[in-house]
């Protein structure tokens, strides 16, 4: 996790520009009006003490799986952390800080993003969904497809490979072989399961 | 009366054989199923370690004072301490490899124990680094070279008054002058890294005296008694815990000393602490693949047999040297006449671990590649040579069988349709394709595996078993086995593993899972039904030995009318359950339900670009036995699995180090390349289990089909380029640089 976090000493000098900024810059306007009040990002801002690292704790709201949830958030959390320890959703995995993995899928308003590089004050005010919400008493047919192609060994990178999959239908619900295997390149597979992720796909497809 | 343990027929299996779901497919596939990693126990903290920035170096200080005043930093923990000596000396840790962890901080966030590690100041000395493994001069050169062993093997014997050394100098000289087709060879393959996506880690937390550890381990088993040790506490005071692990491959066989201090932390700090590694150092500390290089003289006789071998291998094993093993050079083949050498290296990089199939892939990759150039050199089919060779192989696997694996391999790649001699295919523009082959062996012994076993007056099946689910589908097979034994469906057995408080069953490494908990259910479930055969029989008026358990029923096999449903039957067993332990012992003579020793055989065709160097997987076939197969499905997935970290380290993965620091520099996702879901091409399986082999038993499966690849697929290159890309992985670098060479 270095890119993300490695930075917190050098900080302003190594990164060029001062989390204050990027606060008021573009993620001001989304965060501002989805905080619970202003007087905290006052309060985010004023604990500030200019060594390049924020320290405000915010309580923000984040509608995850259609539930809105009361979260604590620092400027610097990424919605990856949120979501597994503070919301014990931890089906989308920590593999790699940047998206290099794709262990890290999630829906953010439908498109497919990298809950481990999104800092959480940008999925304010957006429609989260996790690989939670395709199990449980309605299973989706994607980690149903998954399951019967046996499209998963040790598991891990599995869950992002699901909500990639289903993001990835959602747009092209009749894709062709070729489009899958151009199109699915996002996630690694350490164990192998590529082939039978292709079947899966074809077993929803057919479905 | 004494049991004896035995499969049922093919025809007469009603589950063995058959492939259902993995019975844990959904809970991977919806996010419900828990890692290690996934652990959140309440008032946990959150470690992470400062890995040394430097291949070698001495640590002259550690000063955490800044780290200590994050705020949300509760811990810091230094584990490489300078400090002064009795003598007043200091003594300065010295450490010989990067990444190596040298502190730990522990915090309320993942954010601030980040935040505390990169407050760390840290004073160290640079020392002299070697990470060079494929420059043996310039090992030797640097004092870092040990003897890695060799042996001469020839036919005629040396005189009474001759020197042995200099006979086999001359006798193998003369070999190869008598040969009427001599190769001269240089073949290599990297290092890579195991590259678990789960990364090595823990969660401890401490009841009184008692360690409770959520380890990502492969020895669920094994490591309560190493934390035990290595904590000065008894084994009985350690439950190891893992239900799911990311990812292992030989790698996760301890705590190792990371999660010993994630103990400690706990036990000073009185909360349940997390301590995984980092990505990067996942990939420098959490297990590597000794790189492996050979140069050899091979000689053969008009026919294409191989009449002399001589080589010299070297590579390394990291900070503790090592080389592969010279006794899998050359792999299975082994000509009358060889001499084999080998020189192991010690460079400043982590120490390796097993990786599947320890040193069968590098073997197979650099020496199975000489056969090629034999057949190049001869303008003649590789798949001849390789056929006629099986003459003379040393392998767990009979020639024979190789030879019909080999038969359906080729019909499955279309073989003799497609293939060209070596660099004649006709290009398609700046692309040429090819075929290469491989052949691969392997033991896939049974594991020690003790099952206890609950047959409950209600029917319902239980059983527990301190062994885990690799990824290959444990839990399955252990219910698969027995509904067989007891003919019910495999939903309605209750299967309990990955926890050291169930019977002891060994570590999941060496293809050795399959077979150990088919003997221990197996057994523990004939035991069981032999029990309620007698109860059964009393009521029934009919002989115990004539009892049977098929389709839910249990009764006589001579009289149908006289049987009970599974649950009438159990009921018979009064208010208390039925209970059993039954116990497998690693290596028992003769078991009739597994065996070891297995072969197989994978071709691939590849498309080159000759002006990128772009090498492309257009089909990779695989052969494979393994015996009595319990699960096709999932024994598929193996193999499909394996072909795939094959294609890895054939075509993408490498470590990379700067040679002046020792840093491994591409060790994050982003740039240690992996294939992708669209680098694999076509892959084909087939499961080779005639009554001759499924006969043998059930046989491990999970290192076998990941040794050939590489072979095979740089075979296939060379057969498309009429030219030897000699080092693995086959970049597009390495490509174009080896064509230039040759023009
Ligand atoms: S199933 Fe293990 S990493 Fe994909």
């Amino acid at each position: 996790m270095k890119r993300l976090t490695g930075d917190a000493s050098s900080g302003r000098a190594a990164s060029g520009f001062s989390r204050r900024e990027f606060l008021r810059g573009s993620g001001a306007a989304a965060a501002a009006t989805a905080l619970a009040g202003a007087s905290q990002v006052a309060a985010a801002e004023g604990d500030e003490r200019g060594d390049g690292v924020v320290r405000g704790k915010v309580t923000i709201v984040l509608d995850v799986n259609g539930a809105k949830h009361e979260v604590q958030a620092q400027p610097r959390t990424t919605l990856l952390d949120v979501l597994r320890n503070q919301l014990n959703l931890t089906g989308a995995k920590p593999v790699s800080a940047d998206p290099s993995s794709g262990a890290a899928t999630v829906l953010i308003d439908d498109k497919p993003a990298c809950a481990a590089s999104t800092l959480v004050l940008q999925a304010v005010g957006k429609k989260i969904r996790t690989v939670e919400s395709l199990g449980g008493a309605k299973l989706d047919a994607v980690p149903a497809a998954f399951t019967s192609a046996d499209a998963e060994q040790c598991g891990f990178c599995t869950p992002g490979f699901v909500v990639a999959v289903r993001a990835f239908l959602n747009e092209h619900p009749k894709a062709t072989d070729e489009q899958v295997r151009s199109g699915l390149n996002g996630n690694i597979c350490r164990c192998g399961t590529y082939a039978n992720i292709i079947r899966a796909i074809s077993i929803v497809r057919g479905g | 009366m004494a049991v004896e343990y035995s499969w049922p027929t093919k025809e007469e299996s009603k589950v063995i054989g058959t492939s259902p779901d993995r019975l844990d497919g959904t809970a991977k596939a919806t996010g419900a199923a828990k890692y290690t990693y996934d652990t959140n126990p309440p008032k946990l903290l959150i470690a992470r370690g400062l890995g040394c920035p430097h291949g070698h170096c001495r640590i002259l200080d550690i000063d955490t004072t800044a780290a200590e005043k994050v705020p949300g930093v509760v811990h810091v923990h230094v584990l490489q301490k300078p400090r002064v000596g009795d003598d007043g000396k200091p003594i300065q840790p010295e450490i010989e490899w990067e990444g190596e962890l040298l502190a730990v901080v522990s915090a309320e966030t993942e954010a601030a124990a980040a935040e505390g590690v990169a407050k760390i100041k840290l004073d160290f000395e640079p020392l002299d680094v070697f990470v060079d493994d494929e420059d043996l001069a310039g090992a030797e050169k640097a004092g870092r070279t040990s003897k890695g062993g060799g042996k001469v093997q020839l036919e005629n014997e040396p005189g009474e008054d001759d020197d042995e050394d200099e006979f086999a100098e001359k006798e193998i000289n003369r070999l190869l002058g008598d040969a009427k087709h001599v190769v001269e060879g240089y073949y290599g393959i990297r290092p890579i890294t195991h590259c678990c996506l789960e990364p090595h880690g823990s969660v401890c937390s401490w009841e009184g005296d008692k360690l409770s550890a959520h380890l990502s381990t492969q020895n669920v088993s094994g490591t309560d008694e190493q934390f035990a040790n290595a904590l000065k506490i008894a084994a009985g005071d350690v439950h190891v815990e893992c239900q799911y692990i990311g990812g292992g491959f030989g790698s996760k066989f301890a705590p190792d000393y990371w999660a010993i201090a994630a103990a400690e932390i706990s036990k000073a700090t009185g909360r349940p602490v997390k301590l995984m590694l980092t990505r990067d150092q996942e990939l420098k500390l959490g297990g590597n693949r000794p790189s492996g290089y050979l140069k050899v003289r091979l000689g053969a006789d008009a026919d294409g047999m191989v009449t002399v071998w001589d080589s010299q291998h070297w590579g390394t094993g990291g900070g503790r040297g090592g080389v592969v093993g010279h006794g899998v050079i050359p792999y299975i083949f082994r000509p009358k006449n060889y001499r084999r050498v080998a020189t192991a290296i010690k460079t400043n990089c982590a120490p390796a671990r097993a990786w599947r199939a320890p040193d069968h892939p590098q073997a197979c990759a650099i020496s199975q590649t000489a056969y090629d150039d034999l057949a190049a050199k001869m303008g003649v089919d590789s798949y001849d040579i390789f056929l006629k060779n099986l003459a003379n192989i040393d392998s767990n696997q009979k020639a024979e069988v190789y030879a019909a694996e080999m038969a359906i391999a080729a019909r499955l790649m279309d073989w003799k349709a497609k293939w060209h001699p070596h660099g004649k295919g006709k290009a398609q523009g700046s692309v040429v394709e090819g075929l290469g082959m491989a052949i691969h062996t392997w033991q896939g012994v049974a594991n020690n595996s003790n099952c206890m076993l609950r047959i409950h007056p209600d029917g319902s099946i239980e059983s527990f078993c301190g062994t885990q689910d690799l990824g290959t589908g444990t839990r399955t097979i252990c219910a698969m086995v027995l509904a067989e034994t007891f003919g019910v469906s495999i939903d309605s057995v209750k299967i309990n593993i990955g926890s050291s408080k169930y019977p002891e069953s060994g570590a999941s490494g060496g293809s050795t899972t399959v077979g150990a908990v088919s003997e221990s259910h197996r057994r523990a479930g004939q035991d069981a039904l032999a029990k309620l055969a007698e109860v059964v029989a009393a009521k029934l008026e009919v002989d115990a030995a004539s009892i049977v358990a098929k389709d839910g029923r249990v009764g006589s096999k001579d009289d149908t009318a006289k049987s009970l449903s599974w649950k009438e039957a159990c009921s018979l067993l009064g208010h208390k359950a039925l209970e059993v332990t039954a116990s497998y012992k690693r290596g028992a003579q003769g078991s009739p339900l597994s065996n070891a020793g297995v072969g197989g055989v994978q071709m691939a065709h590849v498309a080159v670009d000759r002006e990128t160097g772009v090498v492309r997987m257009k089909k990779f076939v695989a052969v494979q036995d393994m015996g009595l197969i319990i699960n096709p499905k999932l024994a598929e997935s193996q193999i499909l699995g394996a072909m795939i970290m094959g294609i890895a380290y054939a075509l993408f993965e490498e470590r990379i180090t700067d040679s002046k620091t020792g840093q491994f520099v591409n060790a994050e996702l982003s740039d240690y390349k992996l294939p992708r879901l669209g680098d694999i091409g076509e892959l084909v399986v087939e499961l080779y289990e005639p009554e001759s082999e499924r006969s043998r038993g059930v046989i491990g499966l999970g290192e076998p089909p990941v040794i050939s690849p590489g072979a095979a697929i740089s075979n296939a290159v060379c057969n498309a380029l009429g030219v030897r890309v000699p080092v693995l992985p086959l970049t597009p670098k390495r490509v174009v640089e080896a064509l230039a060479a040759k023009t």
